[in-house]
């Protein structure tokens, strides 16, 4: 336990920052780069899972569970958000036979 | 008794419901019976009134509800009858019920006819309103809903388009006196904090003589009185109003409806007398329209056209009075005037009904046989109408003329020369219709009958209230006690006291009304000569006319005149609103949104490529631009 | 300290490797290991809990359902059908212009105090628990509701439909 807290109080919160921001940053190019909705849809789940380490971390800095009690209800969350998006991923496979986000460009005039 | 007064107004209310809502379901002898019997019910209540107000001398107040408080400023729905009010009762609710009578005869065969009882009732009953309520509001309450109900029953025969145009033009010109009149009660709250007669009157005083608010407010309430009452300007509709049916031009638009307009300025005697600048205006707006409507009553054919003009002109007769501050004279012709004009317009009704609907005297003639009631009650009618005594027009007529005289000889030569005319062109109706022969076809020359006695017995009433109805005012000069001014004192007590003018010896006066009478026998014997001896009959529309003829036959070109000053450059105005304003300027600008958003959208629905991929760039790009934004402002 | 950085650097790392692997079935492995990173960041504040969902739900349950998936739409081929290079460059530059907002965001606030655990209790299981089903015992039972309806949407989403014609 004590050298828990060594490492922890040794790093600046602005590095918990940073790397989260970077993490999401990592999800926002994955998003925009891929044509796979699957992996789309992974790197949303980076982009969730990088806030959910930030909640923690300010948690942790405040001395405030809620934070902590918050990624708990965002992990329900991406649960059933993931369940409801894979489903239609499946759908939309079964539907197109491919699940290449360039061929859904229905959603327009 | 007090309790009671409310349910004069009421009962004819009631007759409105139930007719109006049983109108096709009950018969039409309950519905005559109805309306005809809740107005003579509020004839007793108001004869019953108008005794205790007789006999105790005071005005009855009753305060029904307060209506409504702003601020501090209460307002009280409530009714006053004094020695005034309870005149015009008894002439609304007894001419009314006569009229009623009429009615029930002459429109047994109309399919409107619960319709019409209903309107009838209604008037009543905002007429009720108009002279019993104790402030101006409810004056203007039962004088809007007279309005109405004119416009209704003018256009009671909606389906020809030129009387539903009758029917509006009477209410529009009401409507530009109707203005007057409000904006004259706003300047009342505004100087005097109140609009309750009792108030008003009673401050009236208090400020300076003359000051301008008076002057403001008198011209105001008259402009209202002048469209109401058909004067000059505003006096057009009333000869057009002769659209609706004949009860109805004898019970509004000559014995009660258009004399509100004078119960007004009478009511108001304190605010006017304060004002000589709007009491001059008065007495020339009067006499003018006493000159010009009796000119062209000279040459009208349609007989219902000659009352009409016949009905401004005494109307102007009764603005004379008020002008020059003869207000017990004004209220007076308004009595008499109520008696036997109602008598000339149910009469000419009969002669209409005899004649299957023929109302142009060059088509009629020689009736005198046929019809004997019609003919001598009509006699009794136009001989008080010219002004020959003992008839009840002889005395108001020659009260107001009297009064002129001491105001201003030469109004008064008018006055006497307009009287003449009066004589002259109502023994030409008189001749052209009654003597003579018969000169429609022959269908209608069969059917001619005397009108059935529930139409004679309203004419016989009236032709005896004609008969002795002046003799309530026989003036001291011809021995009397003048007992209408002795009763309506109180009521005028005010201006009484302001007035400045001088009166008459008796001996002028006597000599005055010898002039008067006079006057009207000389005409009277020259229609005779001219109608009757020589046989004359007016020439037809088309015919060739002499100027001043033609002048007086086209009613001055009034309608024309009109027609260029106020219609023409109206209809260019819209007309112009209409292509420019209205289709360029709002038009334009709806349309222009509407198009400007749909070229915009035909543009930007191209960034709506469907690509998911580019949907998420884009948001990513506004999400960062966001960000840039806040980075660079802190 | 050093413990933290390495984590950091593993945690970017696999990240990267996420977005760019080929195959989708190696992506959704090392998503697999940056999750792992993640959850020693949570023992590393000693949040225990949050370190166990992480490891159970995340890595146990919803990334299997993801190499489910993938089984299930059977998506053998090595390669999807590149973007081009334009977008990818596009993509990049938008992602760097955002990471950049953020570090410059991040910069305007000049703190930079270290992180203090100052109650060790804080991220058991037991302190949670009384949190949870105290102060936040409706959001609980609530999400428990989106969970329900979730599962049912998903098996109607992913049910075939009887063929109608």
């Amino acid at each position: 336990m004590k050298t828990l807290n060594d490492s922890i109080q040794a790093i600046p919160l602005n590095h918990y920052i940073l790397l989260c921001s970077i993490i999401f940053s990592i999800g926002v190019i994955g998003v925009l780069v891929r044509r796979n909705a699957i992996v789309i849809f992974m790197s949303i789940e980076l982009m969730l899972n990088s806030v959910n380490l930030l909640l923690t971390a300010f948690s942790v800095y405040r001395g405030d569970a809620t934070g902590q009690v918050f990624v708990f209800f965002i992990m329900a969350l991406a649960a059933a958000e993931v369940a409801v998006g894979l489903a239609i991923i499946v759908m939309i496979y079964r539907n197109t036979n491919s699940i290449d986000i360039n061929v859904l460009n229905r959603l327009k005039w | 008794m007090n309790n009671l007064i409310w349910l004069i107004p009421i009962l004819p209310l009631a007759g409105f419901v139930i007719n109006g809502i049983g109108r096709n379901t009950l018969s039409k002898g309950v519905i005559g019976f109805l309306g005809s019997f809740l107005v003579l019910v509020s004839f007793g209540i108001s004869l019953a009134v108008f005794l205790q107000v007789k006999s105790t001398g005071t005005p009855i107040n009753v305060t029904i509800y307060d209506w409504f408080a702003i601020g501090d400023f209460h307002f009280q729905f409530a009714f006053l009858i004094d020695q005034l009010s309870s005149l015009m009762l008894l002439i609304i609710t007894g001419v009314g019920f006569l009229i009623h009578l009429y009615s029930v005869g002459y429109m047994k065969d109309d399919a409107g006819f619960g319709k019409f009882f209903s309107y009838l009732n209604l008037f009543v009953f905002f007429m009720l309103l108009l002279v019993m309520g104790s402030n101006y509001v409810i004056m203007f309450i039962g004088w809007e809903g007279v309005g109405l109900c004119s416009y209704l029953l003018i256009g009671f025969w909606y389906t020809n388009p030129a009387y539903a145009d009758a029917a509006k033009k009477a209410f529009i010109m009401n409507r530009i006196g109707d203005l007057g009149f409000i904006f004259g009660v706003f300047l009342l709250i505004k100087y005097f904090g109140s609009t309750a007669f009792a108030d008003v009157f009673s401050r009236a005083g208090t400020q300076p003589f003359a000051a301008a608010p008076y002057v403001l407010i008198t011209i105001l309430l008259f402009v209202g009185a002048v469209g109401k009452s058909a004067q000059l300007p505003l006096f057009t509709w009333l000869p057009d109003a002769m659209a609706g049916p004949t009860p109805v031009s004898a019970l509004i638009h000559a014995a009660t409806m258009v004399t509100a307009g004078v119960y007004m300025v009478a009511r108001s005697n304190i605010l006017f007398t304060l004002a000589p600048v709007t009491m001059h205006i008065v007495a020339i707006i009067g006499l003018a329209t006493a000159v010009v409507a009796a000119l062209i009553a000279l040459t009208q054919t349609d007989i219902k056209k000659v009352l009409a003009y016949s009905t401004v002109s005494q109307l102007g007769y009764m603005f004379l009075g008020l002008g020059v501050g003869a207000y017990t004279g004004a209220f007076f012709h308004v009595l008499t005037h109520a008696f036997f004009k109602a008598l000339l317009f149910l009469g000419a009704g009969s002669v209409i009904h005899a004649c299957s609907g023929e109302q142009d005297m060059r088509n009629m003639g020689g009736l005198k046989g046929k019809l004997r009631i019609t003919f001598i009650t009509m006699l009794v009618g136009t001989l008080a109408i010219s002004g020959i005594p003992p008839f009840a027009g002889f005395f108001s007529k020659d009260e107001i003329l009297a009064h002129v005289f001491a105001a201003s000889p030469a109004m008064y030569a008018i006055g006497v020369l307009t009287a003449m005319f009066t004589s002259f062109y109502m023994f030409r109706l008189l001749y052209l219709t009654f003597y003579g022969k018969f000169r429609g076809t022959h269908e209608q020359e069969h059917h001619l009958h005397e009108s059935p006695p529930n139409m004679t017995v309203p004419l016989i009433v009236l032709a005896i209230l004609s008969l002795v109805g002046g003799f309530i005012g026989i003036p001291e000069s011809l021995g009397g006690h003048h007992w209408l001014a002795q009763y309506l004192a109180p009521v005028f007590q005010k201006s009484a006291a302001l007035f400045t003018g001088s009166t008459l010896s008796g001996s002028t006066e006597i000599t005055l009304m010898a002039v008067s009478v006079t006057g009207a026998i000389v005409a009277l014997v020259y229609a005779y000569m001219k109608y009757v001896k020589n046989g004359h009959v007016p020439v037809a529309d088309t015919a060739k006319r002499s100027p001043l003829a033609s002048l007086s036959y086209h009613k001055f070109y009034f309608d024309e005149i009109y027609d260029t000053l106020i219609r023409k450059p109206l209809d260019w105005l819209s007309e112009f609103a209409y292509n420019y304003i209205e289709k360029l300027g709002i038009d334009g600008i709806v349309n222009g949104f509407g198009k400007g958003s749909m070229d915009a959208s035909r543009g930007l629905r191209l960034l709506q490529s469907g690509n998911v991929g580019f949907y998420i760039f884009m948001m990513v790009v506004g999400i960062v631009s966001i960000l840039m934004y806040l980075v660079i402002k802190f | 300290m050093s413990t933290f950085y390495f984590i950091a650097f593993l945690s970017i790392f696999f990240s990267i490797l996420v977005i760019t692997a080929k195959n989708p079935v190696h992506s959704i492995l090392y998503l697999i290991l940056t999750f792992a990173t993640f959850t020693v960041h949570y023992i590393l504040m000693n949040a225990q809990f949050v370190a166990i969902v992480n490891f159970i739900v995340y890595m146990g349950a919803i990334l299997v359902l993801f190499l489910y998936t993938l089984m299930l739409i059977n998506l053998n081929k090595d390669s999807e059908p590149q973007k081009s290079n334009i977008i990818k460059i596009i993509g990049f530059i938008a992602g760097g212009c955002f990471l950049v907002a953020v570090v410059a965001a991040l910069k305007a606030y000049q703190t930079s105090q270290l992180v203090v655990l100052q109650n060790p209790n804080l991220g058991l299981v037991k302190n949670l628990g009384k949190i949870l089903f105290n102060e936040y015992l409706l959001p609980f039972e609530v999400s428990s509701i989106l969970l329900l309806s979730a599962m049912v949407g998903a098996v109607l989403l992913a049910t075939k439909e009887p063929k109608t014609t």
